[in-house]
């Protein structure tokens, strides 16, 4: 016997079929008992847009863009988060704030268009480790079903949440991320590279 | 002769609507059976508990793209499916669906018509339906196509001999009749003539599976090996028909089962029941009585049918053909010769 890593697998046997199996009808009555029994069991479905299964805390769904406290975007539109990105999938256009503004955008850049094609993105969650300014994270929410490929590039109507329904992201905020937004002069293009990590701690 | 010809007439639309929303519902009853068996809910969008399912995919097979290859004998291959589905629902006039009632003075069959060699009919109908499959699958000029059809062909003759052989059994034992009301009236009595013929039963059972094609014998349409058998190039309501066809023969077959082994519209302590009721022999209430004990039956096979198909995984072919042949018709000829002996001995 070769080498083996558990002791799940069988040997294939070639062996003809004995006089009881030739009979079939004893293997297919157990058999029917068993597909009866589960006739008698309850259905494992989740029946889905009317309910929704219970995702991990840290489940990794469709994105958000947050506002702060005073409903203004957090986003100053560094592009962290599209070069972060593995897929490609974030685009952005940024813009000046011009006075009067001060109360929709945080910061005095702000991003006039803000688009992430959710075929692309690989819900990978690097652009929220990317953002210095806790603007983006990944929701537990699930991606809608669209009709066109054109539908799934959300702009900022979708991503950006509503003040009148904020979207809790506190799940999101582990204390390692938190611990690690903390840390000043941290640049985050370093966090691919442990080791200067470590030297920096 | 006007009444005579207006009942038929009615009678003949009835059936014909009847099978058809038993072939239909039976799809949805199919999916919802099979996802009982499997943990899952099934079809439950389309209204109530998806029962508006059929009437969707009705409409989708109408609003399909219809494709008829070029290479294809156009006039053979619109043919093949039509040919199934006629056959299958010729097969429905034989079968005698209640007690012969009395209105108005008239007596009125419960059947279509009750022709002497209705067994015969069925059986001959029943071979015919064959040449839809196997025309479809040669007209569509595919090589899967076509094997599906040979494969199913071969199916069919090789087990049509064993079912015959088994209902000649039946046959002796219900007094030599091929009248399918006569046999079904035998069983008035009480003691329905799967208890004379248990191994006769087994035997047609499987022989129906194989005849219409079902799981564990769907070879013909194996689409683990053969695309879609002998439907792969069909599409839009042709396919529908071939689909819709099958249903119709596993509804036929399954009255046809409740008819010859489990006394049709008998039922026990029929007769206690309607003497209970206050119920006149030939009263119509007996008929619709019958007609629903029947479709009882007829709905409890059907489920069989689904059970089997949901349990069982397919045969390979050469299984196939050895169990027909090696098994089913020594097994059917031992039946047979079992039963005419207990018949010499007991006549006697």
């Amino acid at each position: 016997m070769a080498l083996q890593l558990t002791n799940r697998s069988k040997v294939v046997s070639n062996k003809e079929q004995s006089a009881m199996e030739k009979l079939y009808l004893p293997a297919v009555f157990k058999g029917m008992s068993i597909t009866l029994s589960h006739l008698f069991k309850k259905s494992a479905t989740i029946r889905y847009p009317e309910q929704k299964r219970i995702m991990a805390p840290v489940y990794r769904g469709q994105h958000v863009l947050k506002r702060d406290d005073n409903g203004a975007e957090r986003c100053t539109s560094c592009g962290m988060c599209a070069v972060a990105c593995p897929a490609e999938a974030i685009t952005m256009e940024s813009a000046e704030r011009k006075k009067g503004e001060e109360h929709l955008y945080r910061e005095e850049k702000y991003a006039a268009k803000y688009e992430i094609n959710m075929l692309r993105c690989i819900f990978c969650g690097l652009c929220e480790e990317a953002c210095p300014k806790e603007a983006i994270f990944l929701t537990d929410r699930i991606v809608d079903t669209e009709f066109e490929r054109e539908d799934f590039i959300y702009g900022k109507d979708k991503l950006v949440e509503k003040m009148t329904e904020r979207i809790d992201v506190t799940k999101r905020q582990t204390p390692e991320v938190l611990e690690f937004k903390k840390t000043p002069g941290l640049k985050h293009n370093e966090l691919y590279d442990g080791k200067k990590l470590k030297e920096k701690h | 002769m006007l009444a005579f010809v207006i009942y038929k007439a009615v009678l003949c639309v009835v059936i014909f609507g009847i099978s058809l929303g038993v072939a239909a519902y039976s799809t949805w009853w199919e999916r919802k059976f099979a996802s009982f068996l499997q943990d899952r809910v099934g079809p439950n969008r389309a209204g109530p508990f998806g029962l508006l399912q059929p009437l969707a995919d009705g409409g989708k097979m109408f609003f399909k793209e219809e494709i008829i290859p070029n290479v294809s004998n156009k006039f053979l291959f619109i043919l093949g499916p039509c040919l199934f589905m006629v056959t299958a629902c010729m097969t429905s006039v034989v079968i005698p669906w209640g007690k012969d009632f009395v209105l108005g003075g008239r007596n009125f069959a419960f059947q279509i018509t009750d022709i002497n060699i209705g067994v015969l009919y069925l059986l001959g109908v029943v071979s015919i339906g064959v040449y839809g499959i196997m025309i479809g699958g040669w007209a569509s000029n595919n090589k899967f196509a076509l094997l599906g059809a040979i494969r199913a062909s071969s199916q069919m003759i090789s087990y049509e001999i064993a079912m015959g052989i088994a209902v000649i059994a039946l046959i002796i034992t219900s007094g030599g009749t091929l009248s399918l009301h006569e046999i079904v009236e035998k069983q008035d009595a009480g003691v329905c003539n799967f208890v004379y013929q248990p191994l006769g039963f087994l035997i047609f059972f499987i022989c129906a599976l194989a005849e219409t094609n079902r799981a564990p014998f769907d070879l013909a349409e194996c689409e683990s090996e053969l695309v879609g058998g002998y439907h792969t190039e069909y599409s839009s309501m042709k396919l529908g028909l071939y689909l819709f066809a099958e249903y119709i023969n596993m509804f036929i077959s399954s009255a046809v089962m409740a008819a010859f082994y489990f006394g049709g519209y008998n039922f026990p302590f029929a007769h206690e029941l309607y003497n209970a009721m206050g119920l006149q022999e030939g009263s119509i209430w007996i008929s619709l009585i019958g007609f629903g004990a029947y479709f009882t039956k007829i709905v409890v096979f059907i489920c069989l049918f689904m059970w089997v198909r949901w349990t069982l995984p397919r045969f390979r072919y050469d299984q196939l053909m050895n169990l027909g042949w090696k098994v089913l018709i020594p097994l059917s000829l031992v039946n047979l010769a079992l039963t005419t002996l207990g018949m010499y001995y007991f006549s006697k």
